[in-house]
């Protein structure tokens, strides 16, 4: 590990410069060239030099030196989202490489530092990850290493059922807010007899007594509401030991800390590649470098028909809007045109579209961003489609161009973020303490085998019996296990 | 900053079993994608997945770009939900590059331990090549290699400090000099030809054979880096078998009956033609999903394995694509007719998921 070169400090200075020129702001961004065998260390603990000891690290770790040595696929740059900004450049790569990589790294940092999602993270994240690491390390002396990763390994079974919209609204507890039943006659206290018909007339008990039976019937349903911070709902209730929840803990904030990653995908790597793009070409590479440079943007830009590029939408993207606010290409006279020939020519030379981008990527998440932004014209000039299974040939096909199934399937896919929306409705079902879940079915069913395994981690948490309530081939259908048995229950053939 | 070796030791222990037994269920020889030419290929890495609330892969599909018109197949994976990146930090740029067939052999007989095919017998001979490959201080004049031996003069009159960049002339001196040095290696003489044979009556879906074009994929990509030349012929059968091309092999759908005895005749009528034995390396594949018209057909096809297949191959391969009307009677008839018999390998393949563990029961035993 080791500092920039001079010839790399000068450069990084210039287009730190040329950065901040543009509006970028960011916070102090540290680079550190490293070997690509540390690269793929630190890519396989998810950009951080120390997490808590886990074979999956290995496991990520294994793929991607493997990845690297047959040549399939290098890492170029890295950044992770703290406070300073660590950025890792690749050793021994060519300078037109290192540069673009600076460029864009300034683009994330600033990203991180700007979006409103990323504002709830904690930029001191890698102590904290040095913290866990050092913690876990103790339980593991203490109770044994595959007592401690066995726990570890459930916990991550459950990692992706947190509320991800929770750290933007004001904290609420997961417990039940007022407890009221101590007060059986829904009576305000009265000191002189002679007040009581004044401070408690009929009326206003009628309408304490509907309240406390309201409340009643909220409190006999526990959750109130339903939950969906699983995990956060299992810390508190799960019969859990204190080393236990502290692991769960622990997962769960890293879980928070990487959810706008996933949030913003689209978005952040748009941006970075807009601006690294922009500032190459304009500003940086010079004229022996620009082939280069050339090659390997259009490189990561690549599409292959079936994959779906978060860098090439992205920077097409804010591309787009920049050149639809440049020319005044919005709003209510824009949208109620329907003359193709006025609109091609359309050209109000509002110069609207850098403060617009900058403020996109204040506000918006890819959800927001792709519904708000995603236009017809787009999806024809860079000829998208849908594609589906096709279960009678085997092969996935075509399904349509058009555009409202495009942007349809887009969110779906961006919709909690690519995953099955879960809640817990009753954690007292049946009346047996047992845990009632439900799936938020949105039109695709969960993958049968991996449910069922899921689904026993869950009891090895709760420790009584889990049921989950989804839909599977058009049918709701319950699924439990009560520690035996798993069993599949179609809703229709349940007695009430 | 601690190192990695840990986690990776411990993953590793895992895949073998060593430790979490109850893992071995999670365990896939998942995917790696690589290119050759235009099409992609996997080559298979050990993964364990933690089990996850998630979506089934088949029914949600993707975004895709490029040209096409609606029912247009696009080859390729389910795309992977947004969120499951989540785990990692933004701005991993990848990039693919190509790997020869050759480099694909190698990493697959590597992930899969398989070990080195031994022709057979007096097929068995080797060729000796030179092969200029390194560099000497001595050798003969007209071997001399002058880029090297000029590098090695300007690195000695640089560290020397006699280099003078205005006026650049260098002056080498013996023990600058450098020679181009050989090697003698040894190639494979032998050749071999793989005899692909399958089972096209109406019970062979598109995903059976879809498993079939894979494994023969990989079982030719195994041999061809041990063998010089590597021939490849195509039957098809129902009730009668011929020989017909790649593509038409992988393309056709018939109906009707299955006796599987023509095509192992036809088999031996082309070996017996044109195949022979003392110096071809001999791989005949049949794949079907275990049906077969009568008893009387199987009892034909048991003896022409015994009387004329086992003596002259290396190797009878048969897998078994289980279908939905399959019955899979035929590997239970071979099962019980030649029980770890160590010319026939037999290998039953459920799904797609399962063909690594196929190929390493045809290619394992190094036949």
């Amino acid at each position: 590990m080791a500092g920039l070169t001079p010839e790399l400090e000068k450069e990084r200075i210039r287009i730190e410069k040329t950065a901040k020129g543009y509006g970028l702001d960011f916070f102090e961004t540290v680079f550190e060239i490293i070997t690509y065998d540390q690269m793929n260390q630190f890519a396989a603990r998810g950009g951080f030099p120390v997490r808590y000891p886990h074979w999956r690290f290995g496991m990520e770790y294994e793929q991607l030196s493997k990845s690297y040595e047959y040549g399939l696929a290098k890492i170029y740059e890295m950044v992770i989202n703290t406070d300073p900004c660590y950025a890792y450049l690749m050793e021994g790569n060519m300078v037109v490489d290192q540069k673009l990589v600076m460029a864009h790294v300034y683009g994330h940092c600033d990203f991180f530092k700007n979006n409103q999602w990323f504002s709830k993270t904690n930029r001191k994240m890698m102590d904290v990850m040095a913290n866990n690491a050092s913690k876990v390390r103790g339980l593991m002396d203490k109770y044994g290493i595959d007592e401690v990763e066995n726990f570890i390994d459930i916990c991550l079974s459950l990692e992706n059922l947190i509320d991800r919209y929770r750290p933007y609204v004001p904290a609420k507890s997961a417990r039940p807010e007022k407890d009221n039943r101590n007060n059986p006659g829904n009576k305000l206290r009265v000191d002189r007899e002679y007040m009581e018909g004044y401070i408690n007339p009929p009326e206003f008990i009628e309408q304490q007594r509907l309240r406390a039976q309201e409340d009643e019937a909220k409190l006999a349903k526990f959750p109130p509401n339903p939950e969906k911070d699983i995990l956060l709902f299992l810390m508190y209730y799960a019969p859990l030991k204190p080393w236990q929840q502290e692991v769960l803990a622990m997962i769960r904030e890293e879980a928070y800390y990487f959810a706008p990653q996933g949030m913003t995908k689209i978005m952040n790597e748009g941006w970075a590649s807009y601006w690294h793009s922009k500032m190459m070409t304009m500003d940086i590479a010079t004229s022996a470098e620009i082939i280069d440079y050339a090659d390997h943007h259009s490189g990561t830009m690549a599409m292959s028909p079936t994959g779906f590029n978060p860098y090439k939408v992205g920077i097409e993207l804010f591309r787009d809007i920049e050149e639809r606010w440049d020319k005044g290409q919005f709003g209510k006279e824009w949208n109620e045109c329907d003359d193709i020939k006025a609109k091609l020519a359309w050209d109000k030379k509002l110069g609207l579209g850098r403060k617009k981008i900058f403020e996109i990527r204040r506000d918006y998440n890819d959800v927001t961003f792709i519904d708000e932004f995603l236009t017809e014209e787009f999806c024809v000039k860079n000829r998208m489609f849908v594609y589906k299974f096709n279960p009678r040939t085997g092969h996935y096909e075509i399904e349509t161009r058009n555009f409202s199934s495009i942007k349809k399937q887009l969110l779906f896919h961006l919709t909690n973020f690519g995953q099955p929306s879960i809640q817990i409705e009753d954690a007292n079902f049946e009346n047996r303490g047992e845990l009632l879940m439900s799936h938020n079915h949105e039109g695709v069913d969960m993958q049968p085998n991996y449910m069922e395994e899921t689904l026993k981690n869950v009891f090895k948490i709760w420790q009584r019996p889990v049921s989950l309530l989804t839909v599977m081939d058009g049918e709701r259908h319950v699924y439990s296990f009560n520690g035996k048995d798993y069993k599949d229950t179609p809703l229709s053939e349940l007695p009430k | 900053m601690s190192g990695i070796s840990e986690d990776h030791n411990r993953f590793k222990q895992i895949v073998r079993g060593k430790i979490k037994e109850h893992f071995k269920k999670y365990i896939t020889h998942g995917e790696m994608i690589g290119r050759q030419e235009k099409d992609f290929v996997k080559i298979p890495l050990p993964h364990i997945e933690i089990p996850r609330f998630k979506y089934g892969p088949k029914q949600s599909g993707g975004i895709g770009q490029g040209d096409g018109s609606a029912g247009e197949a696009v080859d390729g994976e389910q795309q992977p939900g947004s969120g499951q990146t989540a785990g990692s930090s933004p701005g991993e740029h990848q990039l693919e590059v190509d790997v020869s067939l050759e480099e694909l052999a190698d990493i697959l007989g590597e992930e899969l331990q398989l070990p080195n095919i031994q022709p057979r017998g007096n097929k068995n001979t080797n060729t000796t090549k030179t092969k200029y490959t390194g560099l000497s201080n001595v050798g003969p004049e007209g071997l001399r290699h002058f880029k090297a031996s000029y590098k090695e003069a300007l690195k000695r009159a640089i560290v020397a400090g006699s280099y003078d960049a205005e006026n650049p002339i260098i002056v080498p001196i013996r023990r600058d000099l450098r020679y181009r040095s050989y090697k003698k290696v040894t190639k494979p003489e032998a050749n071999a030809v793989v005899l692909y044979m399958m089972d096209v009556s109406g019970s062979m879906g598109d995903e059976q054979k879809e498993i079939v074009r894979l494994e023969s994929f990989w079982i030719n990509t195994w041999l061809k880096r041990h063998y010089k030349g590597l021939e490849t012929r195509f039957i098809i059968h129902d009730a009668s078998a011929k020989e017909v091309d790649e593509k038409t092999f992988f393309s056709t759908s018939e109906s009707g009956g299955t006796l599987i005895s023509s095509a192992f005749k036809l088999c031996q009528k082309i070996i017996e033609d044109e195949y022979p034995i003392d110096r071809w390396n001999i791989y005949p594949f049949h794949f079907s999903d275990g049906d077969n018209w009568s008893g009387e057909d199987t009892r034909i096809c048991l003896n022409l394995l015994k009387d004329f297949f086992f003596p002259c191959v290396n190797m009878f391969g048969y897998g078994q694509v289980e279908s939905k009307y399959g019955s899979g009677q035929f590997l239970k008839d071979l099962e019980k007719e030649f029980p770890n018999h160590e010319v026939l390998i037999t290998s039953r393949i459920q799904s797609r998921d399962k063909i690594v563990d196929s190929i390493k029961d045809f290619l394992g035993k190094g036949r």
